[in-house]
């Protein structure tokens, strides 16, 4: 059985295309076939993150618009088995994908894949609707800050009412909260929420954290998802989400600062 | 009794509870307004009861009042069930 796996915030730049990046390379090295759509029309980016911008040739709304067909716009990844990349077209008309389009082509993709991950785009209007659409889980990437707080517990109340499962009656879709951009040592100062804040506030389970990270943006620099730099926390981070996502038990790391010493800690450094 | 180092400790530790607090609110809140409708509907139920009142009697449950949403348009849907034999 595929599964559909939207990535979803309401707030822009927190982490949704960095995560599914991350979470997508992530399933693909445990060997599950895995696709990620780009939602967010006329702002490709996942392409970039991924690293395959320069092999794009159709898009997704040429899919959905049936001018091409699926395996001519799938992109296979080049380091990792398994994995494949659906970009996000370059054009202005917002409302270029429409629900039955969709629906046809994450259907076709069911038939071939075990995870279809949703890069959906910022805010809580047609665009992040149709990436959370289809979904069965839906992974709530959130910063610890007011405004994105507050985001995702609208797009909570989205996926509660304007998915295919909250209008069929079906069993609802699976919320996972993924905290991202997180600072242990600013937490500990009392000037940022702590994951328990946010988890209390959100009340959805708690998936993990991902500790802010230089490694982020040097990644996306050179076009390879954070879970493939094994040596960067950020990239462990993700890998221990993807481990819990399938149901291992992985004690949580990365939510605590790492201890100073007493001379270090005295002259903050 | 507050000391110099609390004082220095309590700064910075109220920005991230004050956050929690004013989210705690504002979540509530919201979340209110998605599950019963705005703040206003119940006040809108009783004025338009009295007004109903003027023409036919109803009882306090026969009217209904809710809010959906519907393709991204709020549609505010007014139930009211006459009594029978009304002249
Ligand atoms: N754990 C992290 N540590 C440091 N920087 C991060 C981390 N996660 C994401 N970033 C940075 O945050 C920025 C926004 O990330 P990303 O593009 O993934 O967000 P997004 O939610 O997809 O944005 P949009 O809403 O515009 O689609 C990028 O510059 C990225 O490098
Ligand atoms: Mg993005």
């Amino acid at each position: 059985m595929s599964r559909v796996i939207v990535v979803t915030s309401g707030k822009g730049g927190v982490g949704k295309t960095t995560t599914s990046a991350a979470f997508s390379t992530g399933l693909a090295l445990r060997g599950y076939k895995t696709v990620v759509i780009d939602f967010d029309v006329g702002l490709r980016n996942l392409d970039l993150i991924m690293g395959c911008e320069r092999r794009v040739v159709y898009d997704f709304v040429n899919v959905v618009k049936q001018e091409s067909n699926l395996n001519q716009a799938l992109i296979k990844d080049k380091r990792v088995e398994n994995l494949f990349v659906l970009p996000a077209s370059q054009t202005r008309d917002k409302d270029a994908l429409t629900q039955e389009g969709v629906g046809h082509v994450i259907a076709e993709l069911k038939q071939n894949f075990d995870y279809i991950v949703c890069d959906s785009p910022a805010g809580i209007e047609h665009g992040a609707q149709m990436a959370m659409y289809y979904a069965d889980e839906a992974l709530v990437v959130t910063n610890p800050e007011v405004s994105s707080v507050r985001d995702s517990d609208r797009i909570i109340g989205l996926l509660a009412s304007k998915t295919w499962r909250a209008e069929k009656n079906e069993d609802p879709v699976q919320e996972h909260l993924l905290i991202t951009r997180y600072a242990p040592e600013r937490v500990d100062t009392g000037d940022m929420l702590s994951a328990d804040d946010i988890q209390e506030i959100l009340a959805i389970p708690f998936l993990g954290a991902i500790p802010e990270s230089d490694s982020v943006l040097q990644a996306s620099n050179a076009g390879i998802p954070i879970t493939l730099d094994e040596s960067s926390n950020a990239g462990q981070a993700y890998h221990d989400i993807v481990a819990r996502f399938l149901g291992e038990d992985r004690q949580q790391r990365f939510l605590t600062a790492e201890k100073k010493g007493l001379i270090a800690r005295l002259f903050g450094g | 009794m507050t000391g110099l180092l609390d004082y220095f400790r309590s700064t910075p530790r109220n920005s991230a509870s004050l956050a929690k607090e004013r989210l705690q609110i504002i979540v509530a809140h919201e979340r209110g307004v998605r599950q019963r409708g705005p703040d206003y509907l119940p006040k809108l139920q009783q004025e338009l009861l009295a007004v109903v009142r003027k023409y036919v009697h109803v009882e306090d449950t026969d009217i209904r009042v809710s809010m959906e949403n519907e393709d991204g348009c709020e549609v505010l849907e007014l139930n009211i069930s006459l009594p029978e034999n009304n002249a």
